[in-house]
């Protein structure tokens, strides 16, 4: 069985959990046994960027050691499972259109045909 | 002297699903080391957030155990707010929708909480120089 995670919310409790939790989850599916793929959109395109940063974050006395590392993440992610990036959602943000190996740009023209490879899609 | 200022924050996320929870807390830790009282009424899925029972845990995604993954929790967050705040003898007063409490079973909240109603963030916001909602999307 084929899956597409559809991630288009970044940075959702990043700084609680320390990751993005659709990536953590995609990862620990790989690792379940999931033949899976992975495509970012909308906001989560920012997660190619390799300057992409965040730093530990310290409330009231507590501070925290492990800032999450949402483009770390997704890279292994991607050295391990299939992850697209919407071309057109990258060049709206300025980012260049073909991002660097391993991830792979795909355009909106070709996203129905993309998802019909896929027999479950979770749009998460 | 300048009056001592108040601010009242409505919180409205659950714990570990957005991040607008981590943002409010910063802004709260900002007032608070401004000198800042501060009140918050922590509504529906937000009244898990001083929840006792929050729990770190090791990530094998990460590769890390328990202690290297340090995992912060909202609770120990909003304990070491009101500690803080306890030193500047500041007052800070987080209140729990009583209702909000009961339909999740989250009663058991961290000392220096309390349990409370729309009554009391009115009287709250009444007597606050200003009021930041933080919603649900």
């Amino acid at each position: 069985m084929k899956v597409l995670n559809i991630i288009s919310s970044a940075y959702r409790a990043v700084s609680e959990e320390q990751d993005d939790t659709i990536v953590w989850l995609s990862h620990a599916l790989h690792n379940a046994g999931a033949d899976l793929a992975v495509l970012l959109s909308g906001s989560a395109v920012n997660y190619v960027l390799p300057a992409e940063r965040s730093s530990p974050i310290t409330i009231g006395g507590r501070a925290q050691r492990n800032a999450p590392d949402a483009h770390g993440e997704v890279r292994k992610l991607a050295e391990k499972v299939p992850v697209f990036v919407i071309r057109e959602d990258l060049e709206m943000r300025g980012i260049a259109a073909t991002p660097d190996e391993p991830f792979r740009a795909i355009t909106r023209a070709t996203l129905p045909a993309f998802l019909l490879s896929h027999d479950h899609v979770w749009h998460w | 002297m300048d009056k001592r200022k108040t601010l009242t924050f409505a919180l409205m996320d659950a714990p570990f699903e957005s991040s607008r929870t981590a943002t409010a807390l910063r802004i709260i830790d900002c007032a608070v080391a401004r000198g800042i009282d501060v009140n918050v009424f922590a509504y529906e899925g937000a009244v898990l957030l001083p929840f006792r029972h929050q729990q770190p845990h090791a990530n094998m995604v990460h590769g890390r155990d328990v202690a290297e993954e340090d995992h912060p929790l909202p609770r120990e967050w909003i304990a070491a707010l009101i500690a803080t705040a306890a030193e500047h003898g500041l007052r800070f007063d987080w209140v729990n929708c009583g209702l909000c409490v009961d339909e999740r079973g989250a009663g058991d909240s961290i000392d220096g909480t309390r349990r409370g109603t729309p009554a009391d963030f009115w009287k709250m916001a009444s007597e606050s120089d200003n009021v930041l909602v933080v919603p649900t999307a």
